[in-house]
């Protein structure tokens, strides 16, 4: 053989192996990173937090073998129908809007959202209902007149792409002005320095960020859930069908993975998890 | 697609907005940096150098950071009056792209200044015209003419950097595109479309380049 022959020989070879990885049975998780305690980094880099450690119980329950892939949160669903990984662990709710494009399994968890301020703010001293669900429309009616009074004319910022924005942009605490970030390190940030009066996002997002940074971040008003707010945390999946093997492999993977939150359920693997990681059983 | 056409349209106002008053200011600071530049004190001269040194040498990105959330997190900051200006991401990003473009400016202006030969300044000392004149009647229009080319580059280098004023919350065209995605979910699509508006804006500033390069060769 020539050398020539002997190099495109290799060449092809190497092209397979490297395609068929890319194609092999390794159920990919798509996670964020950046939403702690749902899913974080630690200080050398390594993805961790509540969902990085049930997605390991998941897989090994089903012993598949899976790999934990970083992705930034605005570009989370897109990622996901472009087949750069299976499944979606982001602490992303499940909602109507969301299930308009993707699927979702049953849910794991569930935790309630809340707005923040800072310390000295003049909504802090807001005095509402301990908890609202928008489940009922009817009867969160005087909380969120209220709620639209006090906050008229405030800045709340949010994350993009999230329960929360929608919810603000709902119409239903009126009109608001929403600023929208990238991450919710990024409003945090833009609390702490007063650009925002405000913020919503998951209630444990602000007491995580509090503890960690020493800011005076506070909780005031109603804790928030349903309606807008989705039916808990689940895992985002492709819509399969049976036309075509990819489809297929997507519901398999929907009713594998169903089955693997059912058995981690009963053998109280994700309560012990979230107890761990939120410090309350967020399970569901 | 259609339906998010006029909201990408009226984002394209946006970016104009910043895109304009960025290269306002940052004609003016390129040209104050460019005189000291040419400036025969070693200090001034200096200063201008390490000034587009800094801002040439860092990402555009970084720089506005920096300015956004690097300097919110200063406390002593807060208490000035400067944050009623830095508190509104709309000032920082015109602040981080006018000293961005005006580094930028400030080297271009000055290599069309050197270009000025010596020669014609002279010439014009020796009819008795004073220097104010001079620089106003002689090295200004050949500065600029000469400077033409490289400044259009600029502008089509800025109208894309305003593209990073999404990053700090700022709905511009490519803000809004994103938005646009994050409930649809259709990045392809959306980006083509703002790609598009991007090409359109860049063929409309080649042009006026194009045609004021023009005019002046016959002036």
């Amino acid at each position: 053989m020539s050398k020539l022959q002997k190099l495109f020989i290799s060449f092809v070879t190497i092209s397979f192996l490297l395609i068929g990885n890319a194609y092999s049975d390794k159920v990919r998780i798509g996670t964020e990173g950046a939403y702690p305690p749902w899913n974080a980094k630690d200080s050398s880099g390594n993805l961790i937090g509540f969902e990085v450690d049930l997605a390991k119980e998941l897989c090994s329950i089903l012993k598949h073998e899976c790999t934990i892939v970083e992705q930034d949160w605005d570009g989370m669903i897109p990622a996901l129908l472009m087949r750069k990984f299976d499944l979606i662990m982001a602490g992303m709710s499940i909602t109507d809007e969301r299930l308009k494009t993707i699927n979702f399994s049953q849910g794991y968890a569930d935790e309630v959202a809340s707005l923040a301020v800072m310390k000295g703010s003049s909504l802090e001293n807001l005095q509402t209902v301990e908890s609202l669900s928008l489940s009922n429309k009817n009867a969160a009616k005087k909380t969120l007149d209220q709620l639209t009074k006090a906050l008229a004319g405030k800045t709340i910022g949010v994350q993009t792409g999230t329960i929360h924005q929608n919810f603000l942009e709902s119409g239903d605490v009126g009109n608001v002005t929403v600023r929208k970030y990238k991450t919710q390190d990024e409003v945090n940030l833009d609390l702490a320095a007063g650009r925002i009066d405000a913020a919503l996002a998951a209630a444990v997002a602000f007491t995580d960020y509090a503890a960690k940074s020493k800011k005076p971040v506070v909780l005031v008003g109603p804790t928030f859930s349903g309606g807008a707010f989705g039916n808990g945390v689940g895992i985002g999946i492709r819509k399969g069908d049976n036309s075509s093997t990819v489809g297929k492999r997507d519901a398999k993977l929907l009713k594998d993975f169903n089955r693997a939150i059912d058995t981690a359920r009963k053998k109280g693997i994700i309560s012990k998890l979230a107890i761990k990681h939120f410090g309350f059983d967020a399970s569901m | 697609m259609i339906e998010s056409l006029p909201k990408l349209l009226n984002a394209t106002l946006t970016t104009l907005k910043l895109l304009s008053l960025s290269l306002i200011f940052g004609l003016i600071i390129g040209l104050i940096f460019a005189l000291m530049r040419l400036s025969k004190k070693k200090f001034i001269n200096n200063f201008s150098y390490g000034f587009s040194y800094i801002f040439r040498g860092t990402p555009l990105l970084v720089q506005i950071f920096i300015i956004y959330f690097g300097l919110g997190q200063i406390e002593y900051l807060r208490s000035t009056f400067l944050w009623t200006i830095l508190k509104e991401p709309y000032w920082c990003a015109i602040i981080a792209f006018s000293l961005n473009t005006g580094a930028y400016t400030s080297e271009i202006l000055r290599s069309a200044f050197q270009t000025i030969k010596p020669g014609m300044i002279e010439a014009g000392k020796s009819l008795g015209i004073s220097s104010k004149i001079i620089f106003y009647k002689i090295q200004i229009p050949i500065a600029i003419k000469q400077s033409l080319p490289a400044y259009g580059n600029e502008i089509i280098l800025m109208l894309k950097g305003t593209s990073l004023a999404s990053t700090v919350t700022l709905m511009d065209l490519t803000g809004v595109a994103k938005y646009i995605i994050s409930t649809t979910f259709k990045p392809v699509e959306v980006f083509i479309v703002a790609g598009g508006i991007y090409l359109l804006l860049t063929f409309l500033v080649h042009n006026l380049i194009k045609f004021s390069e023009k005019k002046m060769r016959t002036n």
